[in-house]
């Protein structure tokens, strides 16, 4: 169990790091963008702005 | 080799150069200090634990059906990518140290020969410890990107081949250096990962999603641009703003010095 955990947390710290709020942006821009491309509408537009606003938050944080 | 394949091979190129310029830099440090053999073994054996890694794992990979595999490599890319990229705005502004190759080999160097002396001449555990932890923590990075970017494509044997290319280059170079590689423009090699990772997982992840971009694989160049541009002028107002934070508050002398320090 405790290296489970240990691994579970290795792997975390490893691609999330030290900011899990960009993390959790990313993932909320993949599902709004399925959801809508469910609907049948375009959709590739949601990303790009999202991914561009999450990374300049995140650098405005690391950097305060 | 089609736009996609190449920005494949670039971008493990790049990641896979940048990290061997890392673990080379702890290679030369214990192998000068210590022990040749014991660090080579060590290297050696590192290089092993991660090509099973990519062997256990990529096929596995592979066979999934693209779409989901692509919805979570491509997630996983773009959450890993932004990492890199905020890591190297941060550093490209300056609040954030630049790595320094010379000073972590002066300070392994010392540690290293700082450590207790191997016993009776022969196997160096400290040697072989180091250089194993310092290639594995760095190649795990590679690792990750080759599986994740090779399955995107189906294409993990070409990623693992431009990791192998970019791993034999660095040594090369540091076999003729003799020292580590100080002058490899790191952050900028990084930045341009960053830029690369988050483009790839930005298009894997939407096409996963079940949406489409306009112009196919050709968007990709578009979000590459996107991406670089932004963030280079993310970089640059940050660094602005520091410039103009560390003016005292009656403002610069206006020297004919300081007036061209603060030009455009």
């Amino acid at each position: 169990m405790k290296l489970a955990g240990q691994v579970l947390a290795g792997s975390w710290e490893f691609v999330v790091g030290d900011d899990w709020v960009s993390a959790a942006g990313v993932l909320l821009t993949v599902a709004v963008t399925a959801l809508v491309a469910g609907a049948g509408v375009a959709a590739w537009w949601i990303a790009p702005p999202a991914v561009l606003g999450l990374l300049a938050d995140s650098v405005r944080r690391a950097a305060r | 080799m089609s736009s996609a394949e190449l920005g494949l091979v670039i971008s493990v190129f790049l990641a896979c150069a940048v990290e061997a310029v890392e673990a080379l830099t702890i290679v030369l440090a214990v192998g000068t200090t210590r022990s040749w053999s014991s660090t080579l073994y060590g290297t050696g054996a590192a290089a092993v634990a991660l090509a099973a890694i990519v062997v256990a794992i990529g096929p596995g990979l592979t066979s999934l059906p693209i779409g989901a595999l692509r919805v979570v490599v491509g997630s996983l890319l773009l959450i890993f990518g932004l990492q890199w990229l905020r890591k190297a705005i941060l550093r490209s502004a300056g609040v954030k140290a630049k790595h320094d190759e010379l000073q972590i080999y002066q300070r392994e160097s010392a540690a290293a020969a700082g450590a207790a002396e191997a016993r009776g001449g022969g196997f160096d555990g400290y040697s072989f410890a180091i250089s194993f932890k310092g290639v594995l923590l760095e190649g795990l990075e590679v690792a990750f990107i080759v599986l994740t970017f090779g399955s995107g494509q189906h294409r993990v044997a070409l990623a693992a081949l431009a990791a192998g290319v970019a791993v034999l280059l660095v040594a090369a170079a540091g076999v003729v250096a003799r020292a580590p590689l100080a002058r490899a423009p790191e952050n900028a090699m990084k930045f341009a990962v960053g830029v690369m990772l988050s483009t790839y997982g930005m298009f894997w992840s939407v096409e996963g999603a079940g949406a489409h971009w306009p112009g196919g694989d050709a968007a990709i160049l578009a979000i590459l641009a996107v991406l670089l541009l932004s963030s280079l002028g993310l970089a640059r107002v940050l660094r602005l703003s520091i410039e103009r934070a560390a003016i005292p508050a009656g403002g610069p002398v206006a020297t004919s010095s300081t007036a061209r320090q603060a030009g455009p």
